[in-house]
């Protein structure tokens, strides 16, 4: 069996951006390369923002919940 | 006319193995190609037409090294330049079939659809477990008839194996597992990494590597638009992690590949290979995981084929629903979108004309 490591997730100076789904919530968390976090529970949302760099990166803001009109099958819990 | 494949990009068309002194019509991106090696065994790509009457050439002959159309005798070379034509001595100047840019690489036959100015072998990605002798690899390819977004955002998606693929690499943890999701620009990648830990082993992997109870399973996947997917696989009994020194001679890895390569706007060549680092020489596991990896890829194939009927006859405008789970592949269709863009704005004529 080769003795290697399983490829690392990619990080460092080459992502622009990350996305990590929080654990234990429905809420994504974007990071842009120039230092910019947002969260939000609509991927689509999130990509527009990051991929809108600089527009609005300079700002801290609260995460953007998805319009529970716009989901099919909100769970109870 | 606008097309919707990233053009100035390299494609897989073949395997290594399939060119060969017989002739292989392929259609790339909707340009007809004829495939073949040359005597010392070069691999060739040209024009699937015979600038006299269209015939195709993949339907003639190879005479040495001349390729000689099955219809009237036009005779080309390896640079697809005509160098006899029946009953005279003059060949018209511009008698001459388009030559791809091809590069034989990682077992794959490599292809340019673009303007051949902007091709530049460094640009292909690469698998290099694919010929590496550390490395046994089983491989095939399957026919889509759906178009080859659709199987991008399948393989960005893989909680899909939960479902689609249950009994073979799916288990309920991969659907319930969240993801990270990472998008290299300057080099061109989307990066989804799945950590699961302490989960159910699927048969796929119980059965070629012999591990008993739960495991821990890694699924990082490298998505190279727009030819390129790599899973690079990791399971291992629960808590035996890589070593300090970058050691995991304790867990077990399978480099699963795919070339997404367009054939029309409707349809797609999906080659596949599964290479592992162990039990390399036993016949018997690579039996199992061609076997079951074909099956898992069928599987794909006809959910896949039945959604491009959805697709097709959908009214335009129709909206989808995307959730935390899409978005690796909304990245991934981001990166299309812009490399069709810049596609559009350089592209030449498909195919050299009279």
């Amino acid at each position: 069996m080769a003795a290697r490591i399983s490829r690392a997730q990619l990080q460092g100076a080459t992502v622009t951006y990350r996305v990590d789904w929080v654990l234990g919530t429905d809420l994504l968390h974007g990071q842009c390369r120039c230092g910019a976090e947002r969260e939000s529970e609509d991927p689509i949302e999130l990509w527009q923002w990051l991929t809108g760099h600089p527009v609005g990166h300079d700002e801290r803001e609260a995460p953007r919940r998805a319009d529970p009109r716009s989901l099919v099958g909100v769970r109870a819990d | 006319m606008r097309t919707d494949f990233p053009r100035d990009q390299w494609y897989v068309a073949a395997y290594g193995g399939e060119v060969s002194r017989r002739l292989l019509a392929r259609k790339i991106c909707g340009e007809a190609i004829v495939f073949y090696r040359t005597s010392s065994g070069e691999p060739v790509a040209l024009a699937d037409r015979c600038v006299h009457r269209q015939y195709r050439l993949s339907a003639s002959a190879l005479d040495g090294d001349l390729l000689v159309c099955g219809y009237h005798g036009f005779t080309y070379d390896s640079e697809g330049t005509c160098v006899q034509v029946p009953g005279q001595r003059r060949v018209p100047r511009t008698a001459r079939v388009k030559k791809y840019p091809v590069v034989e690489q990682d077992s794959f036959i490599w292809v340019w659809i673009g303007d051949d100015d902007a091709a530049d072998p460094k640009d292909i990605p690469r698998a290099p477990w694919l010929a590496s002798n550390e490395w046994t690899t089983v491989c095939g390819m399957e026919p889509l008839a759906a178009r080859y977004g659709l199987l991008v955002d399948n393989l960005l998606d893989l909680s899909h194996e939960t479902y689609l693929h249950g009994g073979y690499i799916g288990t309920p943890e991969v659907a319930q597992t969240p993801i990270t999701t990472e998008v290299d620009e300057e080099h061109g990648i989307v990066f989804v990494s799945r950590h699961m830990e302490d989960v159910a082993c699927p048969t796929f992997y119980a059965k070629s590597t012999g591990i008993e109870g739960r495991i821990d399973r890694w699924q990082d996947i490298e998505y190279r638009p727009p030819c390129l997917y790599l899973l690079h696989s990791r399971v291992a009994p629960v808590g035996v992690q890589p070593g300090a020194d970058g050691d995991d001679s304790g867990a077990f890895h399978v480099e699963v590949v795919y070339a997404i390569t367009p054939e029309t706007e409707t349809s797609t060549h999906d080659f596949w290979a599964v290479a592992r680092d162990f039990a390399r020489d036993d016949e018997s596991v690579s039996a199992f995981l061609a076997e079951n990896n074909r099956t898992v890829v069928l599987q794909d194939v006809t959910a896949l084929n039945l959604l491009e009927t959805v697709i097709a006859t959908e009214p335009p405008g129709y909206q989808e629903l995307s959730i935390n789970i899409d978005t690796g592949g909304l990245a991934a269709r981001r990166m299309l979108a812009a490399q069709i863009a810049a596609g559009d704005t350089t592209r030449a004529p498909a195919t050299a004309t009279v």
